[in-house]
């Protein structure tokens, strides 16, 4: 019989090295900066992934396997931290992102018209990137600004009392935004 | 030691006042203008036993939705004779209970009263590090905890050689990367050792094997916030702040069609209808109908129990929990059956999926709430979800997202079970509300 296992695993390894993409040095600093936070180096698996998304939007499997290296773990290991949390982003996002939150508060002050008037005015669907790469939508739980619902973040800002008319100048700003660039 | 020691100015809302209408942060300048950092002072002059003995007698509540003792809590770590070493304290500011916005507000406007109150936590258990782990979307809260900790650090307020006795803390910031376990206290430190936030196992416990096996202690935010002012002012002066059973003030919020949707602080014990009454009642048009009284896992009240005073004993006698203490408002303009499935949803999502009840019964649970929500409801389907509730209960799972998943929807059940009927009997949502109905899910999730 043919050990596929085994040459899986082979070809597995040898994707790995192939694959890795390279911590840049802003990456490297801050993550041995956080790393004198633990006894442990992987305690500071949050926080790597934090900074290489802060630097290329995004992780991708290469920096996967470099955020492994660098903290003496398996890419495997990484990537089940990685895939658990909700800002942890596998996929490239767009350079704003609408995190539109649809817990209880917002849902009852008007998340599900928010939701539909953004999706129609950008024509993308919850979870997805217009063509531009300017905006993402995601749907998010309670951001903890109940007294200003229905709220977003909108990048890093927290944008409050939204209207459907409100947060679609909020999304034409970015795109704007992004056609300046 | 003298329990009613106090500094006479009778301050009765501690926790809020330096919190500024203009929402700008308490500069470390105005804090100490106004005692701060005088009741860590006051703790680092006492023996670490005295300062756990002191807040034991306090009898102050944890904040963060269970009101165990923080003194109590403190005094299950075993003496540094006894086991030397590391230890640690972390404040639990991960607040993503649905409808919660309580820590946001201490800790975005005074962010020296969260780090004094966390130093004073460490000293009476010894910690010479402290965390405080932030959830992620806290992007305000962050920069400024992140330069109120800067400023105490170049004051001396932290760091090296804060007393005689040679005590030194190192404060540092964890933000999240967002999942609402990460709040249970024990799926925390596993976050905070980098890993997936599983719960963990109980015994041991963490005050004797938490974080890196260490003994840690985990308070929330607003638990913490009261200690420089129960050290400063003493023990009769935190009792007389409170109008029942409990002692000191909570942070009250409120959220739903009101006018005025907000938090504040108010002697603990104050009526719900008195909390809505500062909300500015309810908006033109609306009704109240009910309320969660502290957060989305906690069981509905009703008009019934406006009178009620929120404090831990009285809201469970009525057969729900204070919990966090902010308020959602059930309106008659919302469909309760949609409100349910909201929060359903959410605990769903939010499941760490380690035990089965929890991570197949949420599921299956929105599944029948959304056919029901889409008029596609059967009458057998309410008792199935109350067995449901029973299953994913308490005793059954391994931490308690589940059981708190149950409890708004069986008091809906309980208490608004004609509004599910209607759904049953008209074939649709009386108020218009169509979710989608998955019908993949759907096939996944009910066994034939
Ligand atoms: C699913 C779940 C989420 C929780 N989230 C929080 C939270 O965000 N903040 C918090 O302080 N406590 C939260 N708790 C309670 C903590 O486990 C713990 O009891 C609390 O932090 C102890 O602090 P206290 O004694 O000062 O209240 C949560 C519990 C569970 C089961
Ligand atoms: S009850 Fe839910 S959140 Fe808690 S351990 Fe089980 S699966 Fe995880």
């Amino acid at each position: 019989m043919t050990p596929i296992i085994a040459t899986d695993a082979a070809a597995h390894c040898a994707d790995w090295r192939l694959q890795i993409e390279p911590l840049n040095v802003q990456e490297e600093t801050a993550i041995a900066a956080e790393i004198t936070h633990y006894p442990q180096p992987q305690a500071a698996t949050i926080e790597a992934l934090k900074i290489v998304q802060q630097q290329q939007g995004w992780v991708s499997d290469g920096k996967i396997k470099a955020i492994a290296q660098r903290l003496q773990m398996s890419p495997d290991e990484v990537d089940s931290v990685a895939t658990f949390y909700n800002k942890i982003y596998r996929q490239p996002v767009g350079s704003t992102v609408i995190s539109l939150c649809d817990s209880v508060s917002c849902w009852i002050m008007g998340y599900q018209g928010l939701a539909q008037a953004l999706t129609q005015e950008l024509n993308i669907a919850l979870g997805e990137t217009t063509a531009d790469g300017a905006v993402t939508i995601l749907p998010t739980p309670c951001l903890g600004a109940c007294d200003h619902a229905p709220v977003a973040m909108v990048g890093d800002q927290r944008a409050h009392k939204l209207t459907p008319a409100s947060l679609i100048e909020l999304a034409r700003l970015a795109q704007e935004q992004e056609q300046s660039l | 030691m003298n329990h009613g020691q106090s500094s006479s100015q009778a301050v009765t809302l501690p926790l809020s006042q330096h919190i500024k209408a203009d929402g700008s942060v308490t500069s470390l300048a105005e804090y100490q203008a106004n005692y701060g950092y005088q009741g860590l002072a006051k703790a680092l002059s006492m023996s670490p036993s005295e300062v756990v003995d002191w807040v034991k007698n306090a009898n102050l509540r944890g904040r963060g939705g269970a009101g165990f003792s923080a003194g109590l809590k403190w005094s299950f770590v075993p003496p540094l004779e006894k086991l030397p070493g590391q230890r640690y304290v972390i404040c639990n500011a991960d607040e993503m209970e649905p409808g919660t916005f309580k820590d946001r507000w201490l800790m975005e406007h005074d962010p020296h009263q969260l780090i004094e109150g966390l130093a004073i936590a460490a000293y009476a258990v010894q910690a010479d590090t402290a965390f405080i782990f932030l959830r992620a979307d806290y992007d305000l809260c962050a920069e400024r905890l992140q330069n109120a900790i800067d400023e105490a650090l170049a004051a001396g307020l932290l760091g090296e050689q804060l007393n005689e006795a040679g005590f030194s803390l190192t404060m540092l910031m964890h933000t999240s990367a967002g999942r609402y376990i990460c709040g249970e206290e024990t799926a925390l430190i596993n976050s905070l050792e980098g890993k997936r936030a599983n719960p963990r196992f109980k015994p041991p416990f963490p005050q004797v094997s938490g974080l890196f096996g260490r003994p840690t202690v985990v308070n929330n935010a607003e638990t913490l916030c009261n200690l420089p002012h129960i050290l400063y002012h003493g023990i009769d002066w935190f009792a007389d702040l409170g109008l029942g059973d409990d002692n000191g003030t909570k942070i009250y919020g409120v959220s739903g069609r009101v006018n005025n949707p907000g938090c504040w602080e108010l002697p603990i014990g104050t009526t719900v209808a008195d909390i809505i009454a500062l909300a500015g009642g309810m908006q033109e048009g609306v009704q109240l109908r009910g309320f969660l009284p502290g957060g989305g896992s906690t069981d509905f009240l009703t008009r019934d129990h406006l009178g009620l005073a929120m404090d831990y004993g009285t809201i469970q006698a009525a057969g729900s929990r204070m919990g966090t203490g902010t308020m959602i408002l059930l309106d008659d303009q919302t469909c309760v059956v949609g409100m349910v499935l909201n929060l359903i949803q959410f605990f769903a999502q939010e499941s760490c999926g380690w035990c089965t009840p929890c991570r197949n019964g949420l599921p299956f649970i929105r599944q029948i709430l959304t056919d029901l929500e889409a008029g596609l409801g059967e009458h057998a389907d309410l008792e199935q979800l109350l067995q449901l509730c029973g299953y994913i209960g308490i005793g059954n799972t391994f931490c308690a997202l589940a059981p708190g998943a149950a409890e708004p929807l069986q008091s809906a059940l309980k208490y608004f079970r004609d509004d599910f009927v209607a759904h049953i009997e008209q074939g649709c949502c009386p108020h218009g509300n169509s979710p989608q109905v998955d019908m993949d899910l759907e096939k996944e999730a009910r066994p034939i």
